[in-house]
């Protein structure tokens, strides 16, 4: 008798097992998640979270994270069925396969928007997680740090609640663990952590996480490299303090191996963390400099492509701008030649605004600079750029921005000659003007000027008078004998030929 | 008396006199008043007149002296600040020039050093060559190890494939499905599953534990703290760190303990077997007629002086007391200590 009656749980327990099961299963397809959620799986799943059962239990939490994770509506949908505080519940309690599933739950909530990852903390989550952090099982830890660092990702006070929480010694604990997976989560969430202010930048600097994530800059799990060199270059972008406390983990010349990483984030993430380090004082420049980074970064921007260059070329750009020696010294590893294939080359407007911007920060020291940017036949490039139909207004602006400083201080005329013909009237006072600097003082070059035919293009512009490049013009004229200029003005052919006709010959 | 009544008749024109003679002075007191008052003004204002123009005099010495001395006061006070800002232009552009020919030699020799930043860029040139150098060769190391990696495994995979599909290989009878006849010579399939051992369908037993005496396998983990305490311990304690470290001190057995007591008769038959993988044939072939051997000698006991005596003749010595000395033998090295305490060595920690 009390076996039929017993039969009867079992098959209940076996039926809800079997419906947990064939739900998480169907939920790992997006397709079918429309169909489950018109069927108000929401509400089936969330008594079984509460089941006596362990196995139903956890397969139920999978479910539901599978369904949060498809969408935003769905992770709504979960925080406003009071599901959150069960799980934060459990987590402290259960076993492990059960942390990790709720664990899973939580950051497939917290990764679609900060008000959804904010409702993840408000329900007690961030204490629950960190408590899993110190969990013996690495599975465990993995999913705690995965879903720390991504409610950390959103904001800053997300960010700041997650390191009130005291996660950040336990995350830089982490790393020191031998799983790769938990390795890459951990510094994947101290990058997300870092990435907000220079206060939180600071809290993880002070848990010692530089040390580790500097040691494992060597590590060959290409995956775990771009976390560290994202949680490095995070850390490192707030403030020269910071970077240099990145810099005496004496990264310095082992980070330029991984320019040639063959994975292609890694050497982004390498190039971006060269950058924020580069941008800060000419003193960090100037150290990457001598450890041969420029050549590095500079191979680097020759041999990749599209977004991966970005931080190549702004590194350039940065080293150039703190002062003329570091200028010289991209110059001189052979740094305008690629910036300049990398402004033909590329289609984005984006990148060929960086490299524009590059080069004038490398052209506006001195004539020297000028010149070198000028023979590697640049600025008929950046004037495309800037006169170009379709240009975006960032890539107008910075290209003549840096035609102008570069522009302001070349002297080497052969470069300035074809800009004569084809320059609109705001860059071409520019250029008159280096004309009308540099002529008075140069015979040899006046003799050239005219027989290239500048003087000619000289006096068929229409400079309104009074202006600075009527006044260019002027002075230009005045390095010439009379008959040349007049020579050489539109309109003297007729009037030589007027005079033929007013000549009244003597017999 | 008449001349009393004659006075008294004439009193009428003295009376009258005297009355007209007032009439007259009280018509003219008036004017004479005037008069009087005219003169008396004319002669106060001319007084006074005087007066203030004496203490206008006075005053404008006074105001004369003080107003020069201010003024000579403040001249000499402009005087000074003039001087003090002139000889301040002077020092300043005095300062200017020094510190301009100062500032030139220090940056023409340290800043702007033309032959230094020149060495300093060669030098950086040279930086930059060795550093591609390096890293194109780090590139290059890299990448032939990954090409390598990812041969071994190919050749992995197709040796299991093969291994897998070992059944395909040609019998003598029968050629298989890779060595075609009509080819001259069998496909390069066919001498990799040649080369190959097949994958057996027995399932290797699993083995016993190894013999792990020290039990360094089931180490288990060692808590950070001791075990709470029951409430109120008494009595003088050690050290909790010392207690900690006795109770999980790492076990270390003696080299007896730790070697396995069969050792000997495994590493015999692990060399068998060794040896039996490699032999051809387990029962030696043994010819039907034996070859005739030379008797050969034995060194040991040939000499061209004749046999030992000792082992043929003799087992004994003959002279007793051949070796005997008087002297007691000493022994020329010391005693070795650990030999000394052979039998007392084990304590009870060590097992």
């Amino acid at each position: 008798m009390s076996r039929q009656v017993l039969q009867v749980f079992e098959q209940y327990q076996k039926s809800r097992t079997q419906f947990v099961q064939t739900v998480a299963e169907l939920a790992s397809r997006p397709q079918n998640i429309e169909t489950l959620q018109n069927a108000g799986v929401m509400s089936l799943l969330r008594p079984l979270l509460l089941d006596i059962v362990p196995t139903i239990q956890q397969t139920a939490a999978l479910a539901l994270g599978r369904l949060a994770n498809y969408n935003d509506d769905l992770a709504e949908a979960v925080v406003r069925g009071d599901i959150l505080p069960q799980l934060v519940y459990s987590l402290a309690e259960q076993n492990r396969f059960y942390k990790k599933a709720a664990a899973f739950v939580l950051r497939a909530v917290a990764k679609h928007s900060p008000q959804l990852a904010q409702s993840v903390v408000d329900c007690g989550a961030l204490d629950a997680l960190v408590i899993c952090l110190e969990e013996f099982d690495p599975g465990v830890k993995e999913s705690a740090a995965w879903a720390l660092g991504y409610i950390a990702r959103h904001n800053a006070e997300l960010a700041q609640a997650v390191v009130d929480a005291g996660a950040v010694p336990l995350l830089v604990l982490c790393i020191q663990e031998p799983e790769m997976s938990l390795k890459r989560i951990a510094a994947s969430a101290l990058s997300d952590i870092c990435k907000h202010s220079p206060e939180l930048a600071q809290t993880v600097v002070d848990a010692g996480a530089i040390a580790h994530l500097a040691q494992m800059i060597l590590n060959p799990d290409a995956k775990l490299k771009r976390q560290v060199f994202s949680a490095l270059s995070q850390i490192a972008k707030h403030s020269v303090d910071l970077a240099e406390m990145v810099v005496e983990a004496e990264i310095f010349p082992a980070v330029l191996t991984c320019l040639k990483d063959p994975d292609e984030y890694v050497k982004k993430n390498v190039a971006t963390l060269i950058r924020e380090i580069a941008k800060h004082t000419p003193e960090l420049a100037q150290l990457i400099v001598n450890a041969g980074g420029v050549a590095a970064v500079v191979d680097y921007v020759g041999e990749s492509k599209g977004n991966v260059r970005l931080p190549g070329i702004m590194m350039l750009g940065y080293v150039a701008a703190h002062s003329e020696n570091l200028a010289m010294a991209v110059i001189v590893s052979k740094g305008v030649v690629q910036l300049a294939i990398a402004l033909s080359e590329e289609h984005e407007d984006h990148i060929q605004a960086a490299a524009a911007w590059a080069l004038g920060q490398i052209g506006r020291h001195t004539p020297e600079h000028a010149k070198a940017v000028a023979v590697a036949n640049v600025l008929p490039k950046l004037l495309q750029c800037y006169l170009r139909a379709d240009v975006s207004e960032d890539l107008q602006t910075k290209s003549k921005k840096a035609l102008k400083n570069i522009l302001q201080k070349c002297v080497h005329l052969p470069a300035l000659e074809p800009l004569l013909h084809d320059a609109p009237p705001n860059i071409l006072k520019h250029v008159v003007g280096q004309f009308s600097k540099v002529l008075p003082h140069d015979s040899k070059a006046r003799r050239l000027f005219v027989t290239s035919g500048g003087l000619k293009k000289i006096q068929e512009i229409k400079a309104e008078p009074g202006s600075a490049l009527a006044e260019y013009i002027n002075t230009i004229n005045n390095c010439y004998p009379e008959e040349i200029v007049k020579y050489y003005s539109p309109g003297y052919s007729d009037a030589l030929l007027e005079r033929v006709e007013q000549y009244a010959p003597k017999v | 008396m008449a001349a009393m009544v004659r006075l008294l008749g004439e009193t009428d024109g003295i009376i009258a006199e005297i009355y007209d003679k007032k009439n007259d002075a009280e018509a003219a007191r008036l004017i004479e008043y005037s008069n009087a008052v005219k003169i008396q003004s004319w002669f106060r204002a001319t007084r006074v007149r005087s007066y203030l123009k004496h203490t206008n005099r006075c005053a404008t010495a006074i105001q004369r002296r003080w107003r020069g001395f201010l003024g000579r006061r403040f001249f000499r006070i402009l005087l000074k600040n003039t001087v003090f800002i002139m000889k301040l232009n002077h020092y300043n552009a005095m300062a200017c020039k020094v510190q301009k020919v100062w500032r030139g030699y220090y940056v023409r020799k340290y800043v702007f050093n033309y032959y230094s930043r020149k060495r300093y860029l060669e030098a950086l040139q040279v930086k930059n060559e060795i550093i591609r150098s390096e890293l194109s060769e780090y590139a290059e190391q890299q990448e032939a190890t990954r090409k390598r990696e990812e041969e071994k495994k190919e050749m992995e995979h197709r040796k299991m494939e093969a291994r897998r599909h070992h059944y395909l290989v040609s019998t003598e009878v029968m050629p298989g499905i890779y060595n075609s006849p009509f080819l001259p010579y069998p496909t390069e399939t066919e001498y990799l599953l040649r080369n190959v051992r097949p994958l057996s369908h027995k399932t290797s037993k699993k083995r016993g534990a190894e013999f792990d005496p020290a039990w360094v396998k089931y180490n288990s983990q060692i808590p950070k703290t001791l075990p709470p305490l029951s409430a109120l311990p008494q009595g003088p304690f050690r050290d909790p760190a010392v207690v900690q470290k006795q109770r999980y001190k790492p076990f270390q057995p003696s080299l007896r303990v730790s070697t396995d007591f069969y050792s000997l008769e495994k590493a015999r038959q692990k060399l068998k077997d060794a040896e039996w993988v490699t032999r051809i044939n387990d029962s030696t072939f043994q010819p039907f007629t034996h070859r005739s051997v030379p008797y050969e000698p034995l060194l040991h006991s040939t000499s061209r002086y004749g046999h030992l005596p000792y082992g043929t003749k003799y087992y004994r010595e003959e002279f007793l007391d051949k070796h005997v000395f008087s002297q007691n033998f000493k022994t020329l090295v010391p005693p070795i200590p650990i030999f000394s305490k052979l039998n007392d060595t084990y304590s009870q920690g060590q097992v």
